[in-house]
């Protein structure tokens, strides 16, 4: 009996070769398969190559295979999942799903990264809401938080055809969890994709509404402490200036404003650096399905 | 010069018209900007009925940044666009009603409530090198049998043949006319021309071309002259230059410059001079004007709309809102990013102290 739980990759593109090599140095998943449509693609030669199993005949191969994975970490896009979701239940393999489906109750690791640790699925938001929403819950977790707004700007070299082809799933599936894991009563999402070369590093802002009477001293002492929690597993995610308090006005409409920016820059594992965004999503999956594979050994 | 010598006319698209050009009125969407969103009913009531008693054939209503736009990032909307919409649609007799989106802002929901308000073209505006993400977008629109155009935002940044590529990419997804966006004010006379003459090899007969330009070098009548004579038969501006930076195009004018070419454009001269002055410029909180910080937007290729934030920013923190717009242009911002820019204002005032 192997001390590791396996995992197959589904979705060989920019997220699924970054998670690889995550995967590879974890003490407690071991990724066996990486799964794709593609002959051609450039993830699975490097995952044959690393020594998994390449297919480029998909789920339906994974899923005739004798031995099946116990986890599958999901990388292709929300309509692709949404489709292979009921199927691997049905197998009874545990999904970590990367892409915005929002088909299992989402995660984000300093938050709720010990909750639905027993789920068949479970969904990582997007890599926009990795890096927002723990901004978004480190206000509300000291003040009610009516609305919060995330703006991500990210290189457009890190963003693949699935997100460009979803781009609306991303907002929303961001905006629901500034609102469900964030604590924001409504919340609202903006994405940016910049081509400036050399690449821009993954740079978010988020906005926070909270009332005028608020305790800015343990506002801002909540958002460095959630840095600092980030930092335990992206040590690029950095606070680029102390959080702004704006009075409340006409143009904050009569609230105060909370303004946090954040700077996110990856390992530099598949993509260099400048892809914070592959990182944090590719790192917060990493720390999910290690906490069920644990779980899952004892 | 009297001669009318257009590559291509609105006709051949649209028989019906007769319009050798057809207009598109943005002072209700690229003049949110300038007005900082705070458009009333009376006023979009007001613009609307007086452009639309011109002969204005299309006029566009939306927060400046688009469906959804309303937020903190943008400035939040005194008016939901939705409404503005609707009573645009209501009150126009003859113009068109269309709206902007912006992918990554507003979503496919935002189209579906902007056409059950009446709106009837769908602008879908991505930068110009970001094409793919409208597909879904489009796809939507034409489902629901909306007319289509594409913005390739801040054209200016890419060579006629990568816009020509991403002109395509928008014509495939089923957008109708792809327009050339000089979002920064900073393309010079053939700049614009080789860019539409770009776009209009590329997609031939697929697709009909348009231009959109700024004020802020002092061109955007010129430069929408030579879009013109290139083959774009879709024209944008703002009545009163009423648009983001130092404005748009000034329609008023422009139609002047088409009547004395022989250009038709079915908008009436003398009415929308009179709109100009007795309607919309009272609508406007000061005039489009190249003051310095317009000056910087044209001269450094920013996103005319960071004029108004560059101008918060500067204020807030005590700092030079043309150092912002410059520092903007060398860290190659684009359309969207506004919150950047009070990072800036953070980083100038710290290097101050």
């Amino acid at each position: 009996m192997s001390d590791k739980v396996t995992a197959a990759i589904v979705g060989p593109g920019n997220i699924g070769t970054d998670l690889l090599y995550k995967l590879l140095r974890s003490d407690v998943v071991e990724p066996r398969w990486m799964v794709g449509v593609d002959p051609a693609s450039e993830g699975l030669k490097l995952a044959a190559d690393k020594g998994l199993t390449s297919t480029h005949e998909g789920v339906d191969w994974l899923l005739k295979q004798d031995e099946l994975p116990d986890l599958i970490f999901e990388a292709t896009s929300a309509y692709v999942h949404r489709e292979y979701a009921p199927r691997y239940a049905e197998a009874g393999i545990r999904a970590i799903d990367l892409t915005p489906a929002a088909v299992g109750p989402a995660v984000i690791p300093p938050v709720n990264g010990e909750e639905h640790l027993d789920a068949e699925n479970v969904n990582m938001i997007t890599c926009g809401g990795q890096a927002t929403i723990p901004m978004v819950y480190a206000v509300s977790r000291v003040t009610p938080v009516p609305y919060a707004e995330i703006v991500a700007s990210v290189s457009s070299a890190s963003a693949g055809p699935g997100t460009r082809a979803n781009i609306d799933e991303f907002t929303r599936t961001t905006s629901k969890g500034v609102e469900t894991i964030g604590g924001a009563e409504r919340g609202k999402a903006i994405i940016i994709l910049n081509p400036a070369d050399p690449p821009m590093i993954m740079r978010d802002t988020i906005f926070c509404a909270v009332d005028a009477d608020a305790d800015r001293d343990a506002i801002a002492e909540s958002i460095v402490s959630m840095v600092a929690d980030v930092q335990k597993y992206v040590p690029g995610y950095r606070l680029l200036q102390d959080p702004q308090f704006d009075d409340a006005s006409a143009a904050t409409q009569g609230r105060t404003k909370v303004s946090t920016f954040i700077e996110v820059e990856g390992a530099g594992d598949y993509l260099p650096p400048f892809a914070g965004n592959l990182d944090i999503m590719t790192a917060a999956a990493t720390q999910v399905g290690e906490n069920i594979a644990r779980g899952m050994l004892k | 010069m009297t001669v009318n010598d257009l590559a291509r006319r609105w006709t051949d698209t649209d028989p019906d018209s007769a319009l050798d050009l057809r207009l598109t009125d943005t002072c209700l969407r690229d003049g949110s900007h300038h007005k900082r969103h705070q458009f009333v009913e009376q006023e979009v009531r007001d613009i609307v009925g007086a452009l639309d008693a011109a002969g204005m054939p299309v006029i566009e209503v939306t927060h400046g940044d688009g469906l959804g736009g309303s937020s903190f990032n943008y400035g939040f909307s005194a008016t939901p666009e939705q409404d503005l919409i609707k009573l645009a649609a209501e009150t126009a007799k003859n113009a068109k009603i269309a709206f902007l989106m912006l992918p990554g802002v507003g979503t496919k929901d935002d189209i579906r409530a902007a056409q059950d308000n009446g709106g009837k073209i769908c602008r879908v505006a991505t930068h110009c090198t970001e094409a793919d993400t409208s597909q879904q977008h489009f796809g939507l629109a034409r489902e629901l049998g909306l007319e289509t155009v594409g913005f390739l935002m801040m054209s200016h940044t890419q060579p006629p043949e990568r816009l020509a590529k991403e002109a395509r990419i928008m014509v495939d997804a089923g957008c109708q006319c792809v327009y050339v966006v000089d979002s920064a004010g900073a393309l010079i006379m053939e700049d614009v021309s080789d860019r539409v003459s770009a776009l209009v090899a590329e997609i031939g007969k697929d697709a009909t071309v348009g231009f959109h330009g700024h004020e802020n070098l002092g061109l955007g009548v010129a430069n929408t002259v030579i879009a013109a004579r290139a083959g774009a038969t879709q024209i944008d501006g703002s009545v009163r230059r009423f648009g983001a930076g130092a404005g748009n195009t000034p329609l008023e004018a422009f139609i002047g410059v088409a009547d004395k070419l022989g250009w038709k454009t079915g908008v009436d001269f003398m009415q929308v001079v009179d709109a100009a002055e007795d309607v919309v410029r009272p609508a406007m909180p000061e005039e489009c004007t190249l003051s310095r910080n317009a000056l910087m937007i044209g001269y450094a290729g920013v996103y005319s709309s960071f004029l108004r934030h560059a101008d918060n920013a500067a204020e807030r923190y005590g700092v030079s809102a043309a150092e912002i717009l410059l520092e903007a242009g060398r860290r190659k911002l684009i359309g969207g990013q506004e919150d950047q820019l009070v990072e800036i204002a953070l980083g100038l005032k710290a290097a101050q102290s």
